[in-house]
């Protein structure tokens, strides 16, 4: 039997590990959920996130609260990005093939990643951690840093705030509604074409707000976008598309099952992670807390 | 329009082909052995998507267990290419039709999801398993074929090592291309087409369309594999990239580069592509940049394809022929 320290220690980087994913499989789940599209360039625009996030730092340094005046930034440009991908091209592809919107979307993940190359080269760049937030707790024995006990709390908040917006304000109703019924909601007189931008910007902002802020954790390198994206996609079909707690349950599964598998099975917890979502997909396609498309 | 129809172009492609190693340098060789072997690949996977209509974002998968298998084989077991080239088609083929038995159990965006999962556990395997696979680092210096008793014979002595397995690629590539091309032109392709317009009606009149459906799956499958077993030996060593999801992204990009309407359509996004790829990475690093430009420019524009814009083309011709 592990050291019960260990175990803890392990389970934490499991769930703030998880609260990143969430973080991110939330937009990409929300975007599923409303439009019916796999977006591959939401791991892009997590990428774009924490290379903004190291911009803005550069601008304005980590000092004084400035670090989250920066991540919020990079989040907003992000957003932005999004809002205007969807409004400028996306939205002509509404009602194609489902192959062209995927297509599209790898597209967007080609042009978006090479195009951050050009801007901050291939070299890795990292963010300080903002000050106050640089040392290490000791709880049970395991040393916890400080900024990944911050991830820890703020990672549920956001959660907390998201599904506010969703559950109870307009913008959020007409979202959950244009999942159910995108044609009836149009006949009541929605603006269903501005709520999509709406929901490209949200889910955008999601995801470049978990780049931003993982950067002071992680290197920021070319190749994260992929890799992040394939995660995302793990958690949102365990927990089921579209559905929020489900994005949630997924991501603390995947947390977990990744931290324990490297310690007992530690070549293969990538592995186990696959193997999940495929047990997932061919007994419940529609994920573990999902409903089944009509 | 009709005359340029009759010609036969597929033995005149392939006698043009084997002239390369002839009149081009030994780089030209080289980029019509890749071409040729993703020709096989983007056709394999057409089978599916094109003809099938099942939209697979895991094809990589198969052509992964292609390389790997053929590269095993030959690296490690010696064999020689006659037995480990079929093997990677079989392997594949029988992976194919373990995963295929699932998939095809789902319909549309969660068909290609679990395709996508299942080439991830692939690669996660080829990526992890050290032992057998090499892990990351691969498995380089896959041997040739031996090719000694051919050059000793008269006549066609005297090519580079690189030239017969060229000749050699381009054997089985056309071999796989006129079996693919019977295949989808037998009644078992036709109601593959059926069902892609109308999978509904396809079971009313009697037809047990996941068991097709898996045949085409399994099919596919296997042709992925040869190419990845060619592709193996052609690129000197087997990477876990090659099950990777973006190279299943890269040879559907092949696929609606071409045309999948057509059954050569993707033979020529392949050719296009690498091409393309080839000019453009002697301009800029940014090829993946470009790509992305062409990809959405195709799917702004040219839905169909090259082979649905040339038919246009031809269409709007033979119409201003005939006012």
């Amino acid at each position: 039997m592990p050291d019960p320290s260990f175990v803890f220690a392990q389970s934490l980087s499991g769930l703030t590990a998880a609260m990143f994913l969430f973080l991110i499989a939330s937009g990409l789940s929300l975007i599923f959920g409303v439009l019916r599209v796999l977006n591959f360039a939401h791991g892009t625009f997590y990428m774009l996130g924490a290379y903004s996030c190291f911009q803005f730092v550069q601008w304005l340094g980590v000092g004084g609260g400035r670090f989250w005046v920066a991540a919020l930034a990079a989040a907003a440009t992000v957003a932005l990005l999004g809002g205007l991908v969807e409004r400028l091209l996306f939205r002509h592809l509404y009602g194609k093939e489902e192959l062209y919107q995927l297509l599209f979307t790898y597209a967007l993940v080609l042009i978006l990643s090479d195009g951050a190359k050009m801007i901050w080269g291939t070299q890795q760049k990292s963010v300080s951690r903002p000050p106050g937030l640089t040392g290490a707790s000791s709880l049970f024995g395991a040393t916890i840093p400080h900024y990944n006990l911050l991830i820890l709390l703020l990672g549920p908040a956001i959660a907390l705030a998201f599904w506010f917006v969703l559950q109870r304000t307009r913008v959020g109703r007409f979202i959950r509604a244009a999942a159910l019924d995108r044609e009836t909601l149009g006949a009541l007189g929605v603006n269903v074409d501005a709520l999509y931008t709406w929901v490209f910007v949200i889910a955008s902002f999601l995801g470049g707000l978990g780049g931003a802020l993982i950067s002071p954790m992680r290197a920021t390198v070319p190749g994260m976008d992929t890799e992040v994206i394939v995660e995302a996609f793990v958690v949102v079909v365990i927990g089921g598309l579209g559905s929020f707690w489900g994005t949630f349950l997924g991501a603390v599964i995947y947390g977990q099952v990744l931290s324990f598998g490297i310690l007992f099975f530690p070549r293969f917890s990538i592995f186990a992670v696959f193997a999940l979502m495929a047990g997932v997909l061919i007994i419940r396609p529609w994920g573990l807390l999902g409903r089944p498309l009509k | 329009m009709a005359l340029l129809a009759r010609v036969p172009w597929g033995p005149l492609v392939l006698a043009a082909a084997f002239c390369v190693p002839a009149v081009g340098s030994r780089f030209y060789t080289f980029l019509a052995n890749d071409i040729v072997i993703w020709a096989l690949f983007a056709t394999s996977l057409n089978l599916l998507v094109g003809v099938t209509g099942l939209v697979s974002f895991g094809h990589a998968a198969y052509f992964g267990i292609g390389a790997y298998t053929t590269g095993l084989l030959m690296k490690k077991l010696g064999l020689p290419f006659l037995l480990a080239f079929p093997a990677a088609g079989v392997l594949a083929g029988a992976l194919a039709l373990v995963f295929g038995f699932f998939c095809v159990r789902l319909t549309r965006i969660y068909f290609a999801m679990l395709t996508l999962a299942f080439a991830q556990i692939v690669w996660a395997i080829c990526f992890k398993w050290n032992e057998v696979t090499g892990g990351e680092q691969g498995m380089p210096e896959i041997p040739y074929p031996s090719f000694d008793w051919v050059a000793a014979l008269p006549l066609v002595g005297g090519w580079r090592t690189a030239e017969y397995f060229y000749f050699l690629t381009l054997l089985m590539v056309a071999l796989c291309l006129w079996l693919l091309r019977r295949i989808v032109g037998s009644p078992f392709g036709r109601m593959l087409t059926t069902i892609r317009e109308n999978a509904e009606r396809a079971e009313f009149i009697g037809v047990n369309v996941r068991r097709y459906e898996l045949a085409a799956f399994v099919l596919a499958g296997a042709f992925a594999g040869l190419a990845g077993g060619l592709f193996g030996i052609f690129n000197r060593g087997v990477f876990p990239d090659f099950a990777y999801w973006t190279k299943s992204s890269e040879v559907l990009i092949m696929t609606l580069l071409g045309g999948m309407g057509t059954f050569y359509g993707p033979a020529i996004g392949a050719l296009v592509l690498i091409v393309l790829n080839q000019q453009i990475t002697s301009y800029t690093e940014y090829w993946p940049f470009v790509l992305g430009v062409i990809l959405v420019v195709l799917l702004f524009v040219f839905p169909g394809g090259l082979a649905g814009a040339a038919q246009a083309a031809a269409r709007r011709l033979g119409g201003v022929r005939r006012a």
